[in-house]
């Protein structure tokens, strides 16, 4: 429907192929789409029938000076009749559309979220998360909108052209033709239209950001500002960006004025046209005044959809645009896809032994062309081991700990995990359900939920009671901090868990992992300080969560490192080192280095205050 | 109940007014431009009437015509239609205009109130609060200001309309006196009824959007915990809620369009029938029948301009509820009178007495600090979480003043001073690094005359020359949002080069140097202090390599300075500074 209040311009293949992709994607939006389209088919009817009844009132009801009041009485009733059985067939019309419209864009709304959650750019380009959520929410907002009031006036509008056409042909086959000749050079210009329209609001949407973008340094670098002193040259920023953006939709209105105008130009050029050729053709006797009169009503009704169509022709470009950036979300196939759903011959469970990890000639890139942020890495690390991974930032570390966790695939060689006893399985062999419950992350910051302490404990084993989740902070001799909270483990932690402090946050973090009860653990240090009472509970937490279990810690820590039963040291993709801190801090090389640094940065006083 | 409404309908109406007020041309403008429209609306039904009448029937009934009638009656329907094409220029035109010049204007003194008041007010305020103040609250507050003219203009047609009718047919002005205020009455209801359907929705997209932000943020452990299904039934849910708020909202438009379509048709028809009568019997012709059925079908959507009007009043007063305190708050920092007193070499600094609380909170930050630093000397403030280290940093500076005592400069309170005297002397260096839009040039001499000796100097001092001159246009490069495009090391990098080009004769550091290397600090305070004249340096610290570097530790805690004294006295006399240091010592990052 929206292919009438779309021009035919490039766009509209994009567009056609575009809602072409969604009616696939969405069969629930073509269901009853035919009986809607006879209802709007049915609704233009109470548009027609009042230029009819003028014209029958004239011809008939009026002729030869007296007035038929028994026929106009009927004419009119029955006109009446028909006007409220339109109303009515709207109304259904209308409502089927929107239910379908609202339950088809609802279903893509999920499948958009699910799809983005099998995306590896959410977790290797988190300054993209903000367009993902974009896709989920403002893009599929933007169709509903537009479906409500655009989709009903198109549909609407594409109904009217029709009956309009047919109506008007029905009285006068050649001022039909007349009418459409003069709409043939608007129908051209159109394609121009809304080319010009597309980029006016484009670069208002622009604009927009821009301004954005100067108000939050107002407010988020105040304190720098203020210091230095530089209100006036912010402020100067400000304006200058508020100013383009005024310009810019002063611009886009005026390209919107003219559309909006030369189809109102084309309507008056085409009436007159109608009276001049319909007087000649009466004089020739081919249609009557009645019939001539009520022409020109058809005529105000053919130009309306007209019209319309350059009220949404802009709305319509938007929308159609935000539903290919979803489909083309939802097109976007999966790096990892679970083997129990992509290969369920081959897919399998992790051995039920305790875990070791296996690298076999590993690479992984982020990118066609990008260097290797691993390059052939093999390597075994045995079960119940706790294993630091340093190295310099971009050294790879991280890498590592989402290869294992098969946040990604590597670009060649295998990750395996198992055991020699139990046997080793490849990685992407292994169905999500089992790895993921027997590998679990603990990334960086936590990553906690707008909800209680033990919601977000539970998250890593659904269906725990409130005194299950305190006793899991029990065993991490974690009792005295969850004693300290207001409401115990009913504390609510506010927005991503900001009314704890990040110590506190990592501590919900392990507790969650602990509860999850994986054989595999994988952290992801944090860097942050944190006070010394929340390290030291920390230390503790973490030295119970890992107690048994294989463990990979990204270390940015030498105290972990010092920690550990083995250190891997990482260094431009390659393992370069490993051993025990003991072995390897006196040899000279990476390890030594960075440790060497460290020791710098505590200014050799670390012994004297340790 | 019925007592709210009224007073949504008067704030709405003095809303109206105040839009009005500020843009009196363009309202003005826009309003004849409309009401141009509206006349020849009407017109043009009057036109195609006489057209019937004196063209169009004679022709027919005489079988002939002339080119001069056809000619007049084409160009009285195209030259109405020009005027009206006129009228609808206008009123879009300079709509559009009012709508954006007011938004524009109140974005503008927003972000005047958001660079003039203290820091202690942004504190109180959410930055996201912040930003959509003036952003989507001022858009809301004036966006229906752009069918206002068109609203105006129809109450001026439906006038002219109805004193025509009057002149023309008592009787079928009756018609119309019933048809339009039904019409407008239908449009209050359709506002009354759709507006709270429309704030749940808009709740409803809040809320999903809340998830989606969560969920996506979270996505790590939601994928390692393999608990991606259990996400989408949670977003699932909510996205349901939304999907039925609407199809509620639907609902109501799909009931109100066809009703609003269905009353001018039916004026019409009721204008036919009564009309006829009226033509049998003489009172009125067959021309001006079609006029004013003409007229009814045309009149149908100006009328429901006034209806978007209404409909957008609940939504601008809302939005223009939530600017309002932020152009009413007062508390601008006051400036003194005084230039200051010294110019060259390190500052000196003094804090006697000071207290500070902030305005939410139990506790004050700060009680009775007291300490001094001799110019030319470098003190670290050092102290648990919460001590209030940051707030005694930005006193000095003078992003805040304390509740009580003083903030002495050079022996002079900073309140004394003039403004731009604090930072045209001291520099700092904030704990959330902040970089503007601009080019790396840009953000060291924030415009300021620095030669590009100086800056390639600053970025040496600050360890960023080498990752500068490798960017690809140099100190020209642009940085992107907050500094997007470089790494956090860099950005801080670039922030402390800022402050060294100035050659500050105070520098505070508020933990500045997180993610830069010892070695760069220590260089970075060198060039400072080796110079002919050294400057006073305070530093925010936790890194034992930091404190070593200062002459002096003051120990904060709970707001209160504990003790003051080198490094090695401090860690011999007090045991809270012991293990504090000994436990950042411990959780040392390497890299």
């Amino acid at each position: 429907m929206t292919d009438v209040v779309v021009p035919a311009d490039a766009r509209c293949e994009g567009a056609l192929a575009t809602l072409r992709r969604g009616l696939r994607m969405m069969p629930e939006f073509r269901r009853g789409l035919p009986a809607t389209f006879a209802l709007a088919l049915l609704a233009t009817a109470g548009r027609v029938v009042v230029p009819i009844a003028v014209q029958q009132v004239i011809d008939r009801g009026l002729a030869d000076g007296g007035a038929d009041m028994e026929l106009i009485t009927r004419l009119v009733a029955l006109c009446a009749v028909v006007v409220l059985i339109t109303a009515v067939a709207v109304y259904r019309m209308n409502l089927r559309l929107f239910r379908t419209t609202e339950t088809a864009l609802a279903g893509l709304r999920v499948r958009a979220f699910r799809h983005v959650h099998d995306l590896s750019v959410l977790h290797q380009q988190g300054e993209r998360r903000g367009s993902l959520v974009s896709r989920v929410t403002s893009d599929v907002d933007q169709l509903s909108t537009f479906m409500q009031w655009g989709g009903v006036l198109g549909l609407i509008s594409l109904g009217q052209l029709v009956v309009a056409t047919a109506v008007m042909a029905v009285y006068s086959w050649q001022l039909t033709l007349l009418v459409l000749l003069c709409f043939v050079p608007l129908g051209i210009a159109v394609r121009w239209f809304a080319q010009r329209l597309a980029t006016a609001y484009g670069v208002v949407r622009e604009r927009v950001g821009d301004v954005l973008g100067a108000v939050a340094e107002s407010v988020v670098g105040a304190p720098t500002v203020r210091a230095y002193g530089v209100g006036a040259r912010t402020a100067g920023r400000i304006d200058t960006a508020i100013d383009r953006q005024y310009r810019a939709q002063v611009d886009a209105q005026k390209v919107t004025a003219a559309v909006f105008i030369s189809g109102e130009f084309v309507a008056a050029l085409a009436n007159a046209a109608v009276v001049v050729v319909g007087v000649l053709l009466g004089l020739a006797g081919d249609i009557t005044a009645g019939t001539l009169v009520a022409f020109l009503f058809l005529v105000t009704l053919f130009v309306a959809p007209v019209q319309t169509a350059s009220e949404v022709l802009n709305e319509a470009q938007n929308a159609v645009a935000g539903f290919r950036r979803v489909l083309d979300v939802i097109d976007t196939a999966p790096d990892v896809r679970d083997p129990a759903v992509a290969a369920p011959e081959r897919a399998r469970n992790l051995p039920d032994r305790p875990l070791g990890v296996r690298f076999d000639g590993v690479a992984f890139r982020y990118a066609p062309g990008a260097r290797l942020a691993l390059d052939d890495v093999s390597l075994t690390i045995d079960p119940r081991r706790r294993v630091a991974v340093v190295g310099e930032t971009g050294s790879g570390k991280t890498t590592f700990a989402k290869l294992v966790t098969r946040l990604m695939d590597p670009v060649e060689g295998t990750v395996l995990l198992g055991s020699d006893d139990g046997g080793w399985v490849p990685l992407d062999e292994v169905a999500f359900s089992s790895l993921r419950a027997r590998v679990v992350m603990v990334p960086q910051d936590g990553f906690l939920f707008d909800a209680t302490v033990a919601d977000n404990v539970r998250y890593g084993r659904p269906g725990m009671t409130d005194a299950e989740v305190a006793a899991a902070f029990d065993d991490l001799g974690l009792d005295a901090w969850v004693a300290g909270l207001p409401d115990g483990v009913a504390t609510a932690v506010g927005q991503r868990g900001e009314s704890l402090s990040s110590g506190e946050r990592q501590l919900v973090a392990i507790a969650r992992a602990y509860v999850a009860d994986p054989d595999l653990l994988v952290l992801d240090e944090a860097t942050s300080a944190v006070d010394p009472a929340t390290e030291q509970r920390l230390t503790r937490a973490l030295d119970r969560l890992t107690d048994g279990r294989t463990t990979l810690t990204i270390a940015h820590r030498l105290s972990t490192a010092e920690r550990a039963d083995e250190v891997l040291v990482v260094d431009a993709g390659h393992v370069v080192q490993r051993g025990t801190h003991a072995e390897l801090v006196d040899v000279d090389g990476p390890y030594a280095r960075l440790h060497a640094s460290w020791r710098r940065s505590s200014a050799g006083s670390a012994a004297a205050a340790g | 109940m019925a007592r709210r409404r009224d007073a949504v309908v008067r704030r709405g109406l003095r809303h109206v007014g105040r839009g009005i007020v500020e843009q009196p041309r363009m309202f003005t403008l826009a309003v004849l431009g409309s009401s141009l429209y509206g006349a020849m609306t009407v017109a043009s039904a009057y036109v195609i009437g006489e057209v019937t009448d004196r063209v169009l029937l004679p022709s027919f009934d005489d079988g002939v015509t002339t080119a001069t009638a056809l000619s007049l009656a084409a160009a009285a329907i195209v030259g109405v239609a020009l005027l009206k094409i006129v009228g609808i220029l206008g009123r879009r035109l300079f709509a559009g205009i009012m709508s954006y010049r007011l938004q524009a204007e109140y974005r503008r003194r927003v972000t005047r109130q958001y660079l003039r008041l203290p820091l202690s007010w942004h504190q109180r305020h959410p930055t996201g609060q912040l930003l959509s103040n003036a952003n989507s609250d001022v858009e809301a507050s004036w966006y229906f200001v752009a069918p206002l003219p068109f609203a105006v203009g129809a109450l001026v047609m439906i006038a002219i309309t109805s004193v025509a009718l009057v002149l023309t047919d008592p009787l079928l002005a009756l018609v119309g006196l019933v048809v339009f205020p039904l019409v407008f009455l239908v449009n209050i209801v359709y506002s009354q009824v759709m507006s709270p359907r429309m704030q749940r929705a808009q709740q409803l997209r809040a809320e999903v959007s809340e998830i989606a932000h969560e969920s996506f943020d979270a996505a790590l452990v939601v994928k390692t915990l393999g608990r991606e299904s259990a996400e989408s039934e949670r977003f699932g849910a909510r996205a349901e809620e939304l999907r039925d708020g609407l199809i509620a909202v639907g609902r109501v438009r799909g009931l109100f369009d066809p009703l609003m379509e269905a009353l001018p048709n039916l004026g019409t028809l009721a204008v036919l029938l009564i009309g006829a009568g009226r033509v049998a019997d003489g009172s009125t012709d067959a021309g001006e029948l079609v006029s004013i059925a003409y007229l009814f079908t045309l009149l149908a959507l100006p009328i429901r301009a006034i209806g978007w009007v209404l409909a957008d009043l609940p939504r601008a007063l809302a939005g223009f509820d939530r600017v309002t305190p932020v152009l009413e708050a007062t508390g601008e920092t006051p400036y003194g009178p005084d230039a200051a007193a010294v110019v060259t070499g390190g500052a000196t600094v003094g804090v006697a007495g000071v207290d500070f609380a902030f305005a939410d909170a139990s506790a004050p930050t700060l009680r009775g600090v007291t300490f001094d630093v001799r110019p030319g000397t470098t003190v670290a403030v050092v102290g648990p979480t919460g001590s209030g280290k940051s707030t005694l940093a930005g006193l000095l500076v003078r992003l805040v003043d304390p509740a009580d005592g003083t903030v002495l400069l050079d022996g002079v309170d900073v309140r004394r001073l003039r403004e731009g005297e604090v930072s045209g002397q001291a520099a700092f260096v904030a704990q959330g690094t902040f970089l503007f839009d601009d080019t790396v040039r840009g953000n060291v001499t924030l415009d300021e005359p620095f030669s590009d000796e100086q800056v390639w100097a600053a970025l040496r001092v600050a360890a960023a020359d080498e990752f500068v001159a490798a960017l690809p246009d140099g100190l020209e490069t642009r940085v992107g949002e907050r500094g997007a495009t470089l790494s956090g090391g860099q950005r801080q990098r670039l922030a402390l080069a800022r402050a060294v080009v100035r050659r500050p004769r105070l520098l505070v550091l508020d933990d500045a140097t997180s993610a830069v290397d010892p070695s760069v600090e220590a260089r970075i305070l060198d060039a400072l202090r080796d110079s002919d004249e050294p400057a006073t340096v305070v530093v925010i610290a936790y890194r034992q390599a930091t404190i070593s570097l200062a002459d002096e530790v003051v120990w904060l805690e709970q707001g209160r300075v504990l003790a003051r004294g080198s490094h090695e006295q401090l860690l011999g006399e007090v045991p809270g500074y012991a293990a504090l240091v000994r436990a950042y010592a411990q959780a040392e990052v390497p890299a």
